[in-house]
């Protein structure tokens, strides 16, 4: 029988993030969770081992500290089986418009940090030919919308990342996976007035991203109405588009 | 938002925020009045705030565990399931639970629950070993049997008024499987059953379902369903060889409200014929799993949907222990009279117990559901008198619509329970809409 092998998670105080560390946790793997401030991690820590039993362990990170990348991958343990990136930040739409630093943090924690992080993982996976990489994108990355394209922007930019290194890991052993959710009861969203049929809990994210790994799929929405909102969306003529408010 | 109990009778308007530590907690509570809210399964308005309703979902860490004692330390928002899922494999199962695997620790406390073994085994409170609970200055007491014991004691069954539940510790129960052994038996009517229940008092686990449509001498026709952990040399070869283990389970849910029409006096009435006659067939004994055994409903998610938009009710009371076969003859010849069945018509034997504020007392107690219609409310409001005549009391957890006068004539408690609320600025901080309502 196959020993679970590690599972990393960047960004291991999301809510996303930890649930899917249940999900792995439930079936066996040790958990590894990688924060800003790795401090802030013992609660999850300790309760993640306790309802699992398995091996947790913490460290910290900062997804746009680039130069730091290399380092901090050394400084595991060891290679990850899985890594499942859940960093993000939304900040204000109209802060990030305004204010140039803000947007470019939002750019760079959606997409830059993420994406050349996840590179060096993919680099060493491909070297040792296996593993799976999963990377929390979003539908706001579909398609540009006044309400939070420069957020909207990073991600569509960290889901083209993720497609085309699946692409070239095909061949390699390396599983590349795209998680792109709706809209998800966390922190994030919180005081947000979301409609319930199209909201996920993270609890479902944790399964799908589980599954997905498990059984080789590319790229899921969760909560399967989304692919068919987000096909809408996509379709509907710029002409149009340009003049709606969503 | 809109925010209801699990019976969806009914919505208020209460800002909902789920804060993930004391300090957000605390500043919660500046936003006052506030109620704390776990998993919604209370059915009536208990866990809806008057302003604002904090929800424990974010606080839902587990602590500690001491395996010499069993003893659990948590958060609030963990639940009863989680708890399972994560010490039954071990060996340790709650020493009480409701019929739903669903509810918080901290709705377990506040509402301080009962299961089928409260007869011998008392209630979720007797379990707790000691409380944190944020009150109304903000501040976190710890109490305990032995310390702040006035905090400790209102707080379990207290329906969130005495404060907030952060964390608590509670002792687990030592199991060898995860298997019950249940054993049916038929009852022709409520004085067959209530011999069932008083001759099988050693019985771990007791309940009856209960036909409240039968009539005449079948009055109360039931099924007694007695039951006692498994222990491994109960099991067969394939069951011993995990027996802490059960096969997984697919889980059915009600995507959408059920038209109201579909639940009515004929089929209510052909359901629980077929189920007693189904029951009658499987009377003796037979090893069933944890999870069909204690929560039969949990395996259809958002079954409270059966019941359709207008939503539905629940009526719980206690009846003691002399006036319980007058009281219970008098309820259900009330109810079948009415021709108002309910699906799940629940009789249990209650145990003694002396506490501030807690539901059960020596006695029997009935529960049924009733979809909310208009002579659904009318024959409650009958129900309630009949409970009043006998001195029984009503279960808060599941009210939706009884008055402040009927909980004070039932009630002698509330006198005191008031002058409690009246400290510390507990009456202003924690209300609820069914606080409000009761004028408790
Ligand atoms: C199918 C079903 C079967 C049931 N069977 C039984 C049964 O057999 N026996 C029984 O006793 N009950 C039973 N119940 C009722 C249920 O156990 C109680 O209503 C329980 O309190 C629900 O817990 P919850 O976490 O959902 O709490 P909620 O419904 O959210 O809240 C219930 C009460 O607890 C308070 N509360 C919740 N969390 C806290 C906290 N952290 N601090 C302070 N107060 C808090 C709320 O203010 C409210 O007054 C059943 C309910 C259902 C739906
Ligand atoms: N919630 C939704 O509706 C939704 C929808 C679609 C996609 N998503 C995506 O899902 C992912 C998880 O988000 P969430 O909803 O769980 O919200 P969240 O709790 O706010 O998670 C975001 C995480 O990103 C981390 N982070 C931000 N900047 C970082 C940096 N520079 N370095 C390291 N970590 C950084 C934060 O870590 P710290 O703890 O250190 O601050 C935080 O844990 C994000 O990528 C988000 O964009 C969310």
């Amino acid at each position: 029988m196959n020993i679970p092998g590690p599972v990393l998670i960047l960004g291991g105080k999301s809510d996303i993030g930890l649930a899917c560390a249940h999900a792995f946790a439930a079936e066996g793997h040790p958990v590894w969770l990688a924060a800003r401030d790795a401090g802030q991690l013992e609660a999850a820590k300790t309760d993640m081992a306790l309802r699992h039993g398995v091996e947790v362990e913490t460290f910290a990170f900062d997804a746009t500290d680039i130069a730091a990348h290399e380092g901090f991958v050394d400084g595991l343990p060891a290679l990850p089986s899985v890594v499942i990136c859940a960093v993000g930040a939304m900040g204000e739409q109209l802060d990030n418009e305004r204010d140039v630093a803000k947007a470019a943090q939002v750019m760079r924690a959606n997409f830059e940090g993420p994406a050349t992080l996840l590179g060096v993982f993919a680099n060493r996976m491909e070297a040792r030919g296996s593993g799976a990489i999963v990377g929390i994108s979003s539908v706001a990355g579909d398609r540009g919308r006044a309400t939070n394209y420069i957020y909207g922007s990073a991600k569509a930019g960290f889901t083209a990342f993720l497609s085309g290194l699946r692409n070239r890991l095909a061949g390699a052993g390396v599983h590349v996976v795209t998680v792109r959710p709706g809209f998800v009861n966390t922190a994030m969203t919180a005081g947000m007035d979301l409609p319930a049929k199209l909201t996920a809990e993270p609890d479902e994210l944790g399964t799908a991203v589980l599954n997905a790994v498990r059984k080789g799929r590319n790229d899921i929405y969760v909560r399967r109405i989304w692919w068919l909102v987000m096909l809408i969306i996509r379709n509907i003529p710029e002409m149009v588009f340009k003049k709606l408010s969503l | 938002m809109k925010l209801g109990g699990w019976g969806r009778f009914g919505a208020e308007d209460t800002a909902l925020t789920a804060p993930r530590d004391g300090s957000e907690a605390a500043e919660a509570l500046t936003r006052g009045p506030v109620i704390a809210r776990g998993n919604g399964r209370a059915y009536g308005q208990s866990a809806v705030g008057k302003t604002t309703t904090i929800s424990t979902r974010n606080l839902n860490k587990m602590v500690s565990f001491d395996a010499k004692k069993g003893e659990l330390v948590a958060e609030a928002g963990v639940l009863i399931g989680d708890i399972i899922d994560a010490f039954l494999p071990r060996g340790w199962f709650p020493y009480v639970t409701p019929g739903t695997k669903f509810v918080t620790l901290g709705g377990a406390i506040a509402a301080d629950v009962h299961g089928k073994n409260h007869h011998i085994e008392g209630s979720f409170g007797q379990y707790v070993t000691w409380i944190e609970v944020m009150e109304a200055d903000g501040t976190v007491t710890r109490c305990a049997r032995n310390k702040n014991r006035k905090l400790f004691e209102w707080t379990i069954g207290g329906m969130g008024l005495t404060g907030v539940i952060l964390r608590a510790a509670i002792r687990l129960r030592p199991v060898e499987s995860a298997w019950i052994r249940q054993t049916m038996v038929p009852a022709a009517n409520l004085r067959d059953a209530m011999r069932v229940f008083e001759a099988n008092h050693d019985a771990t686990y007791s309940v009856a379902w209960i036909d409240c449509l039968a009539t005449g001498d079948a009055l109360g026709r039931s099924l007694v369903m007695l039951g006692e952990h498994a222990t491994a040399g109960d099991l067969d070869v394939t069951r011993a060889r995990r027996p802490l283990a059960i096969p997984p389970k697919r889980k059915l849910s009600v995507p959408f409200d059920m038209p109201g029409f579909m639940l009515n006096g004929h089929t209510v009435r052909a359901f629980n014929k077929l189920y007693y006659w189904k029951g009658c067939r499987a009377e003796g004994e037979s090893l069933v799993d944890w999870d069909s055994y204690f929560y039969p409903l949990d395996s259809i998610l958002g079954w409270n949907r059966i019941y359709g938009r207008k939503g539905f009710l629940q009526f719980q009371c206690a009846l003691p222990l002399s006036t319980a076969r007058d009281g219970l003859t008098a309820l259900l010849s009330a109810i079948s009279e009415a021709g108002q069945g309910s699906f799940l018509a629940v009789l249990k034997r209650l145990g003694a117990q002396d506490s501030r504020f807690s539901f059960p007392m020596e006695g029997y107690t009935l529960a049924l559901d009733f979809p909310a219609t208009t002579s659904a409310l009318a024959l409650m409001d009958w129900l309630d008198g009949i409970t009043l005549d006998h001195g029984g009391r009503f279960y808060l957890a599941k009210d939706a619509r009884m008055g402040a006068d009927t909980l004070r004539r039932a009630d002698p408690r509330v006198g005191e329970f008031a002058e409690m609320r009246g400290q510390k600025g507990r009456a202003e901080t924690f209300q609820s809409v069914q606080s409000e309502r009761l004028k408790i």
